[in-house]
């Protein structure tokens, strides 16, 4: 008995991983083609590309664990939203480039902080996955913090959009932080990593001139199943294919 | 210059009704970023070579932008970048003046020396 409730918050703590990386790469891949310029085209499409190999990795040691016949695809592309276990500031609609890369930037610094601690993960598999993502999310914490002190210490306009993306995402934020019962999969000291995150956000819109916004009320459910209305529209755009033609391959 | 088209970006879908500022706004175009020259070193490589050219705001930028446009395949493992600007070239008009002097000066290869025959890799 005790094995498989250890069995299901693994593979629960999995999903919230990987749903994590999906729907943010999804999101991020929704400005293929229409970057604002073409080098930023390419790097955020790098990004998309990096979230969802991260997403195959979780979802791929998810469906062992899991087994009876579910595999990485049947995990992305045929479980309904209530079953998804991202944060909802994944699924906030992109809004304009401010909010992007912001957005970017909040779930990266988590993402960072998170797998420094995952990589000492007892589950050897776990902790693998952990220390290969730190080096790209390492990256996209690089790109996207150097974006928001771009933006906010830019012209008036960058800064104007900066601030709208800053109140439009903060109370979002939290919910990174904030662990549910699953977590404890993790083994990561959740406490030390919103000291981190803070401190490390602090220092960033500092450098952007921006000033940190008051805690205030938090935004939650994401990581339980309770969705905004966008992720609806996510996985219907997403799920289409393989719903209307199982198994299509091409 | 009145402007005719109306630029919109992805991420600025539905702004409009929204009060927020057209990209457009001012009708003139925004500044373009300046050009950078991208030189990538490989693995084997001892030099870097020059693989093309991107735009940047800044060198941060440029080294970025390079590193995403041009080692996505593992081409390199070290990048510069030199803004375009600083790169001075010979003019092709002077082509002949300047390269075609050497075309008749043989004794300048060291071909005239014989070498030891336990002499090799040379």
């Amino acid at each position: 008995m005790q094995a498989s409730t250890n069995l299901i918050s693994t593979t629960d703590f999995l999903l919230h991983l990987a749903d994590n990386a999906l729907i943010m790469g999804h999101r991020n891949s929704e400005w293929c083609g229409h970057g604002p310029v073409l080098e930023q085209d390419i790097a955020i499409s790098n990004i998309a590309l990096d979230c969802i190999g991260q997403a195959r990795n979780f979802y791929q040691y998810a469906a062992r664990l899991m087994g009876e016949g579910h595999t990485e695809d049947s995990l992305a592309y045929l479980r309904d939203e209530r079953a998804f276990r991202n944060c909802l500031i994944c699924e906030l609609p992109n809004g304009d480039w401010a909010q992007t890369v912001l957005r970017l930037y909040f779930f990266s610094t988590y993402q960072y902080f998170l797998f420094q601690q995952l990589q000492h993960n007892s589950d050897a598999e776990l902790a693998g996955i952990a220390a290969k993502s730190l080096k790209e999310v390492t990256y996209h914490l690089r790109w996207s913090s150097e974006w928001v002190i771009r933006l906010g210490d830019g012209t008036e306009e960058s800064r104007q959009r900066i601030l709208q993306a800053l109140d439009a995402l903060w109370p979002y934020t939290g919910e990174l932080y904030t662990p549910v019962a699953y977590e404890s999969v993790g083994e990561a000291d959740m406490a030390s990593i919103q000291t981190a995150w803070l401190d490390h956000v602090k220092a960033v819109l500092e450098e952007a001139t921006l000033s940190m916004p008051d805690m205030g009320w938090m935004q939650q459910g994401g990581k339980t199943g309770i969705h905004t209305e966008h992720l609806g529209y996510i996985l219907a755009e997403m799920q289409f294919l393989q719903r209307a033609y199982p198994g299509a391959e091409w | 210059m009145k402007q005719y088209i109306n630029k919109y970006y992805y991420g600025d879908y539905g702004e409009a009704k929204n009060g927020a500022a057209d990209i457009t706004a001012n009708g003139h175009h925004k500044h373009e970023w300046p050009l950078w020259e991208v030189f990538i070193r490989s693995k084997q490589g001892l030099d870097h070579k020059h693989v093309g050219s991107l735009h940047a705001a800044d060198a941060q930028m440029a080294i970025e932008n390079a590193r995403d446009v041009y080692t996505r395949r593992m081409e390199g493992i070290s990048i510069w970048v030199v803004e375009s600007k600083y790169i001075h070239a010979t003019n092709p008009d002077e082509a002949a003046s300047l390269y075609d002097p050497a075309n008749d000066k043989a004794y300048r290869h060291p071909t005239f020396y014989d070498l030891p025959d336990s002499l090799t890799h040379i």
